[in-house]
């Protein structure tokens, strides 16, 4: 069956529309950032930055703090994403390899429980953390990061146990390991790219998350990143610059890892859907 | 929290569903221990691989819950907070909710937000998913760059971007609308009413949310069985019947799980309205996530907003109750 000319051009140039309008405000951002103020606030936009300068990003960090932000999302989502990697490894361990009563119930339990309303219920969760002295501390936003992301983790990598075939198991028990080190031996390292993939699902979570944090640390040196930017336009009006610089240092990480991870970790979980 | 996977992947190939045998050992060292204690321990051990789990899920998540539940039953704004009493007073704070007009405002609007958000998501998402099953290789590649990179886009940053892009001054928004003709909106201040300011909130959820929607329909097609279609073929179907009996009802379950995903996500879009205008003008842009926290945090009055709260929470357990039961059917469906 022949398309016409038309009938192969309209996709193509959908497409290529789409792509812009997907791409434009990451472009803008960045665009900005790099931009010269003068060539920020005109009456014509400059859509091409031709001075590239980098005095936004020198004002973006040079706010009081900001190293301390940096420092303090960086060990809250790190610090989420080990504890609920290992909590969930030898849940989803259980999950996929073993039988045993309300294995059903448990996996619902954890359905349930990663859709948790986590934005409804920071009331409570100042409550308990104020009654624990422990307002503007990293503890508890680490905790509760790492429970956010915990019901994701414990589903997804029970998918990727499942995946490694039952008979490699068996293979290394019969020549004499125990079910522990066939796990550490055989187990773990063939599930790297799925602990990869859902590790990146949950830094993504742990370092945007804002309604918490918002409630909970409101001094400067327990503040995380997303305060920072979301208050920055307030305090500095105007500076659209610094404010795009801004938004870059935060994007930056997560894009990278999101592009260079993503192809892995959607090969991951087809993989996992498709073997055994 | 756009990046997830939906779970209708398919159920783990382990061990299959089924009438549980518990007594089966979990396989202990050869020799080691008798068969009965081996047998023991292993029949224990899946528990206890999920202890930790489970520990952190009751005392993180349930604790949070029956907190807020038991904050909805007292009489807590400022001064009671500082002093550390508890004054309960029933039902107090859900009669002055429910009968109150604001609530069932914020409900209505919040329902209709929602609507108009997920409609758009799922129309466009899947118009788009289709679009990239029909593509040269090369364009898809480029459009599933820039769709990825919209997904990827942190939210805060993400609405830093598009309050930069929909400023009053210098914003290329009104740029482009006053090249366009529209010489009104040149200085157009789009946080001074309640349309626009929802407008802003849903174009910056929509452009969000439609690569999870897209990329995921795409993935989905590449897995209908080519033979559907040549048979189709073969029975003289056009491509709006083929469409319509073979692509369309192969992806239906996975529309229903989509939808009703981004239904959830859409109600509880709490850090987009919130950072984009604080729930403002006046208050006319809260959402329920929003009111139970203007209420309860910002105006101190933190049994309210518990209330609120609560009737949010269930208001979403219906939704994902629903949710479950659709992706669990399917998983037997497919098992």
């Amino acid at each position: 069956m022949k398309r016409s000319l038309f009938g192969r051009l309209w996709p193509n140039l959908t497409a290529a529309v789409l792509f812009v309008g997907f791409v434009f405000p990451v472009y803008w951002m960045f665009a900005t950032a790099l931009k010269p103020t003068g060539d920020i606030i005109t009456e014509d936009p400059v859509w091409f930055p031709t001075d590239i300068t980098f005095e936004h990003f020198k004002t973006a960090t040079g706010v009081d703090h900001f190293w301390t932000y940096v420092t303090n999302s960086l060990i809250v989502t790190v610090l989420a994403v080990v504890f609920s990697l290992v909590i969930a490894l030898a849940g989803s361990f259980a999950l996929a390899r073993m039988r045993f009563r309300g294995r059903r119930g448990f996996v619902i339990g954890f359905m349930l429980a990663q859709m948790a309303p986590w934005e409804v219920m920071v009331i409570a969760m100042y409550l308990i953390v104020r009654d624990a002295s422990m307002l503007n501390s990293l503890v508890p936003l680490t905790v509760f990061y790492m429970m956010m992301i915990l019901p994701f983790t414990i589903l997804t990598l029970r998918g990727f146990v499942a995946a490694v075939p039952k008979e490699l198991e068996e293979a290394a028990m019969v020549d004499g390991c125990t079910r522990v080190t066939a796990f550490r031996r055989v187990i773990l390292p063939l599930l790297a790219p799925g602990l990869m993939s859902t590790s990146l699902f949950g830094f993504i979570t742990a370092w945007n998350e804002y309604a918490l944090v918002l409630v909970l640390n409101k001094e400067a040196e327990a503040k995380t990143l997303p305060l920072w930017l979301a208050g920055f336009q307030t305090a500095f009006g105007d500076d659209w610059g610094a404010t795009m610089a801004a938004s870059s240092l935060f994007a930056i990480p997560i894009l990278i890892l999101f592009v260079f991870l993503q192809r892995r970790a959607v090969n991951g979980l087809t993989a996992g859907a498709v073997k055994g | 929290m756009a990046s997830m996977t939906v779970q209708t992947e398919r159920p783990p190939s382990g061990p299959a569903e089924g009438p549980s045998d518990v007594r089966k050992p979990g396989g202990g060292g050869p020799g080691r221990t008798t068969p009965r204690a081996a047998s023991r321990a292993g029949a224990l051990a899946p528990y206890l691989l999920l202890l930790p789990a489970c520990a952190a899920t009751v005392l993180l998540l349930g604790w949070p819950l029956l907190k807020d539940v038991l904050l909805s039953f007292q009489n807590l704004n400022m001064a009671q907070l500082i002093q550390h009493v508890t004054e309960w007073n029933g039902f107090g704070n859900y009669r002055e909710v429910l009968t109150g007009e604001d609530f069932w405002r914020v409900t209505l609007r919040s329902i209709l937000f929602t609507a108009v958000n997920v409609v758009l998501i799922m129309i466009l998402g899947g118009l788009i998913g289709l679009l990239l099953a029909r593509l040269g290789k090369r364009m898809r590649l480029t459009l599933l760059i820039g769709l990825v990179l919209a997904w990827a886009m942190p939210v805060v940053a993400a609405t830093t971007v598009y309050q930069w892009l929909f400023a009053q001054r210098f914003g290329v928004v009104n740029w482009v609308l006053d090249r366009l003709g529209w010489h009104s909106m040149a200085d157009y201040s789009w946080t001074s009413s309640q349309m626009s300011t929802f407008f802003v909130v849903t174009v910056l959820i929509v452009w969000q949310s439609i690569p999870f929607v897209a990329i995921n329909l795409y993935a989905a097609t590449t897995t209908i069985p080519g033979e559907l279609y040549e048979a189709a073929a073969l029975d003289g179907a056009s491509t709006w019947r083929s469409f319509t009996t073979v692509t369309l009802p192969f992806l239906r379950p996975f529309l229903y799980a989509t939808t009703f995903l981004e239904i959830i996500w859409v109600f509880k879009a709490f850090v987009q309205v919130f950072t984009i205008n604080g729930g403002g003008p006046d208050r006319l842009t809260e959402i329920l996530p929003v009111y139970a926290y203007v209420e309860g945090v910002g105006n101190q009055h933190y049994g309210m907003g518990a209330a609120i709260a609560v009737l949010t929470i269930l208001i979403l357990l219906g939704l994902t109750a629903y949710y479950l039961r659709i992706v669990l059917k399917q998983e037997e469906d497919e098992a």
